[in-house]
Order: structure tokens, then sequence, then C-alpha cells
């Protein structure tokens, strides 16, 4: 043991806090200067003129951007919604011993895994008012075609399907890991006192799995808020703003309308809210983890 | 576990309905991406039956095809340049991603020092950080400041570092279970810290390299918004293509879904290939969490 010099570890890490430190930490502290400057890409951030608090102010009474940040929340609740009852749910039902089952979950994360632009793109695909299947079904069956994309709430429950069935995925896998992973003997116990499927469901799994729920509940709501190629493929944000979450409109603000600061100061919103998400997460683990430790201690005293 | 439901065919028929959902659409691209745009356009002509053409994947890569097809005009070199573009920046970032993640999440796992906790914490934090709140200073900073903009070393340090908290993160449960004791013996034997490192514990987290590899060459290779501020014309990589060749009417659809279709088969044959890898992945993510 005598040789681990105590420079060691920071040889390890040397690496990983330089990049970090240049493509991470100072440009989100860049983004923080940055937002509180008029500043447009043709000119450099030391010519742009400062102006205090007037990007925040200006986000506050922006119509825009608060219809943005509504829309964000309403997605972020959506889909978050739909997929844990669907993914929690398919969890349940198929939680059993199947010869299949390896071959099921490779289906099940290809969606995951195929490029967020891509994703849009077969969705625009089907949503297509003329050429997509559900249209073309639709219409063979004599009714008439769907809006999918050109109403404003039609294009809302479109861009959540999208994302429901791309991620429900997750979910289900998670789920089904934290479930297979449960004492036995709780669930044997509860079926030799004649517990029903539902009780055992009710009663045992879900309180048991209570905590990798949570956890996966707030892993997926971090990145509903970071969704948005699959939005700007298919809507980019319209009809109108009723698909423009609040990363398109960053994105839009900076590209488009070429108003850094203005992006900027919506960028550290946003931030500030997955970082409250976050913390929540971290800290929810935390104290998990001391009550499995005060409970470990308990029955190694207790015995 | 006991099963009264095993043979409930309603069972079977929602998991053949699940399948159907999963794979259809992606069938659909595929089907689509070996039809004629006139087909496409010719409501008589059914979505999964049709003469296939491969002329759509011709015109893609007309460029990087060893003989000049003949359903083709005129030949537009952007797609198959970013497919080279896209393949040199996903492996490069996920191979110097690799390699700096996996020495932090030993450091942070099996050294006590001063600062461990700062790291570790600031490391978890980032994770969240989504690519649009880097949008804004990234391009200022690549532009303005390092002259990083339209290369490839720009692009790959941000895709390095993206991944990095996440690579740390799902590394470090896997150094956990290394037995402590076989380091002991190759230190006592005289390896120093490097030596122990790279020849008795990498070799023992391979599935965990394997699924943080995945995960970041997937997000490298997918990733559109970064790549769409910073790279020029001649860097390009394939979302930016596909997207900047989407217009509002008149899509290409045979085209435009062979373009994503060869965005989508590297992911997909690494799900076929290594489905156990990125479920272990996943799962170390979330329930180490």
């Amino acid at each position: 043991m005598g040789t681990a010099n105590r420079l060691t570890p920071w040889l390890f890490l040397a690496p990983a806090v330089v990049v970090l430190g240049i493509a991470l930490l100072y440009p989100i502290g860049y983004m923080i200067y940055a937002s509180f400057l008029s500043w447009s890409p043709s000119e450099r951030i030391g010519d742009a003129e400062w102006i205090g608090w007037r990007n925040y102010t200006n986000l506050w009474t922006d119509e825009a951007f608060r219809e943005s940040f509504l829309v964000t929340l309403k997605f972020a609740a959506a889909v978050v919604t739909i997929e844990m009852v669907l993914g929690v749910g398919l969890a349940l039902l198929l939680d059993r011993k199947l010869r299949g089952m390896t071959v099921l979950r490779t289906i099940f994360i290809l969606p995951m895994m195929i490029a967020p632009i891509v994703v849009g793109l077969m969705w625009r695909y089907m949503y297509h008012p003329t050429v997509g299947v559900f249209n073309r079904t639709l219409k063979s069956l004599g009714f008439d075609g769907a809006p999918w994309l050109s109403d404003g709430t039609w294009a809302f429950w479109s861009v959540v399907i999208a994302d429901v069935w791309q991620w429900t995925p997750f979910i289900f896998i998670l789920a089904l890991a934290a479930m297979q992973s449960l004492p036995r003997s709780a669930l044997e116990a509860a079926e030799i006192d004649g517990a029903t499927e539902w009780q055992k469901i009710w009663y045992i799994k879900i309180p048991l799995m209570m905590p990798v729920l949570i956890v996966t509940l707030l892993l997926r709501l971090i990145d509903a808020f970071k969704v948005l190629e699959v939005i700007l493929v298919l809507t980019n944000g319209g009809p109108g703003l009723s698909t423009e979450i609040v990363a398109l409109r960053i994105f839009r603000t900076a590209q488009e309308f070429q108003e850094l600061g203005e992006a900027a100061a919506m960028s550290n919103v946003l931030l500030l809210m997955l970082m409250a998400l976050t913390i929540l997460m971290v800290g929810y683990n935390w104290l998990q983890e001391r009550r499995a430790m005060r409970l470990r201690v308990v029955a190694e005293t207790g015995k | 576990m006991t099963d009264t439901r095993r043979a409930n065919p309603a069972f079977y028929a929602l998991l053949v309905a699940l399948i159907v959902m999963s794979l259809g659409p992606i069938l659909l691209m595929l089907a689509t991406s070996f039809k004629m745009n006139v087909d496409v356009y010719d409501s008589g002509v059914s979505a999964f039956f049709f003469t296939p053409t491969i002329a759509n994947y011709e015109e893609v890569l007309c460029d990087v095809l060893w003989y000049e097809p003949a359903s083709v005009d005129y030949c537009d070199p952007t797609f198959g340049r970013a497919l080279g573009n896209s393949l040199i920046i996903a492996l490069i970032s996920t191979a110097l991603t690799l390699t700096i993640g996996c020495m932090a999440a030993y450091a942070l796992v099996r050294f006590r020092f001063m600062g461990r906790g700062v790291v570790s914490t600031t490391t978890l934090l980032m994770r969240m950080v989504p690519p649009a709140v880097l949008l804004v200073p990234i391009f200022g900073i690549w532009t303005f400041q390092f002259g990083l903009d339209r290369t490839f070393s720009g692009i790959i340090l941000v895709y390095t570092a993206m991944n990095l908290p996440f690579v740390i993160w799902i590394l470090q449960s896997f150094i956990v279970q290394v037995p402590v004791q076989l380091e002991e013996a190759a230190r006592m034997d005289g390896a120093n810290p490097f030596q122990t490192f790279f020849l008795v514990v990498l070799p023992l987290i391979k599935p965990g390299l394997a699924a943080a590899a995945i995960f970041t060459f997937r997000i490298a290779w997918n990733e559109f918004l970064l790549a769409n501020a910073l790279l020029g014309r001649n860097t390009r990589t394939v979302p930016v293509t596909i997207v900047n060749s989407i217009t509002e009417y008149d899509i290409n659809w045979g085209v435009i879904m062979a373009t994503g279709m060869l965005l989508a088969i590297p992911p997909i044959l690494f799900t076929l290939v290594a489905s156990k890898q990125i479920i272990t992945g996943m799962t170390a993510g979330a329930v180490k969490g």
C-alpha cells in the first residue's frame, strides 16, 4: 500500500478534469455571462453590449417563451405519465419466465437506439396527410384523414405518441429488472397466505419497486426536458407554437433570430430546472442508501 | 414462478401486438427506402408489397460506390462525405471518452483523497446538461476563442465532454465489483498503480466498457444540434445533412428513408449484437443511480 502516492488519483483524474473543465464547466460559466448581453453571432462576445437583467425580464414578459415553457411542462408531464403507466404495466404483465424474453427485449430496445432525427423522419412519414399510413388506412376504411401535424392539439399528441413509442421500452426494461430482483421470499409468503395476483402487485411488488421506479421517473423526466430533434423534424414547433418546447425555442432564438444573449438566458432557466430535478434525484438516492444502511445495522446487531 | 396464465392466448396476442408496434415504424422505413418515389405517392401501391428498387441507396451513396449507377444523372457527394465524417467523429470521440472516463472512474472508486467528493458530485450534476444549453456558449467559445469551429477536433472535444459524466458513472458501478485482493496482489508483485489498472482491472470490466462504448458511440453518431452549429460544409455529419434535406413540400421519401436507414444501421447492429450489455448498462445507470 505504501507505493500509492498522494498524487496518483489526480494523475488518473487529470484528463477528465481538463476535458470537463474546458468543454462543460467553462461553457456554462460563459453562458451565464452571455445571458446578460445583447449579442449576435456576427460579433465577438467582447463587443456585445452589457444589458444587465433585461434578457431575463424580457423572458418574463415574452408571450412566446411563456407558451413554450408551458408546452414543455405539458409535454414532459404527458410523456412521463403515459410511459410510466404503460412501461410498468407491461413489466407486470410480462414478468414471467419466457423463452423468447431476450429476443423480445432486444426488439424493444431498438426504438431508443435509433437517432432522434430518424425517429422524427419515420413518424413524419407516417403522419403525412396523403402518403402516411395512418391517413391511408383511415381513408381506405371510408373515414376522412386526421390533421395529425397540421392542427395544434393533434400535433401535440402526435409528438407525444412518437416519444411514447421511443421511450416506453426504457421504463419497461428498468421496471422488469427491478421486478426480477425482488426478494422471492416475500412473494412466496404472500402466495402461502393466499394473496391474489392483484394483491401481490399492489401490496408487495409496487411498494418494493418504489425506489427504482422513482429514480426511473426522474431520469425520464430529465430526458423529457431535453427532447428536441424529434420535434424539430416532426413539426419544427408548429403549427403556431403548439409544439415548441423550450429546447427548440433556444435553438430557434439562436439560429433564426440570432439573439444569443436571449438564448443564453433561456438556457439558464432550463438548466436551473434540470438542476433542481437532478438534485432531487440524487438526494432521494442518498436517503434510500442511508435507510438501507440503517436497516442493515439493525439486522446485524439484532442477530 | 408458478404460472396459471401461461396458456392464455390473450397473453400471446399482446406480445405480438407489442412486437408489431415496436418494429412497425422501423420496417416501414426499411420498406420505403426500397420504394420508388412514384410508388410512394401512388395510393394504389401497398406499403410493404411493391417492386423494390435500390435506386434510392444508389443516389445517396453515388459518391462512394465503385460503379456509376445508371439511375443517377447528377451525383451529389454530400452524403457520402457526411457518412465518412460521422464515422471518424463518432469512433474517435468514443475511444477518447472511454480512455479518459475509465481512468477517472477508477480514481473515484479506489482512492480516498481531498476533493473526491467535489469531483464526484460535479460529474454527477453535469450528467443532466442538455446539448441545447451548450449551444450558445460552445458556438461562441469554439468560434471566437479556440478557432475550433468547422473542425473534427472541435466537435470531438464537445462529444467527449458531453459523454464523460455518464461513462464515469456507469464504469464506477463495474469497478466497485472488481475484488480489491486482485489489485493488492498485483501491487505486491511490484506493479505500479497504472500497470495495476490497465493490466488487472480493465480486462475485468470489459462488459462495462462495451456498454459504455455503445452508449457513447450512439450519442456521438446521432447528435444533431451541436454538429449543426459547429461544423462546416465539408465536415458535416449525417444527421445535419438529413435535416438540411427536409423541405416543407415534395420530400423525396424514398431517398430520405434510405439516408435514415443508413444512419440507423450501426445502432441497430449494436443492439442485435450486444443487447445484453446495453440492458446491463441501462439498469446499472438507474438502479445504482
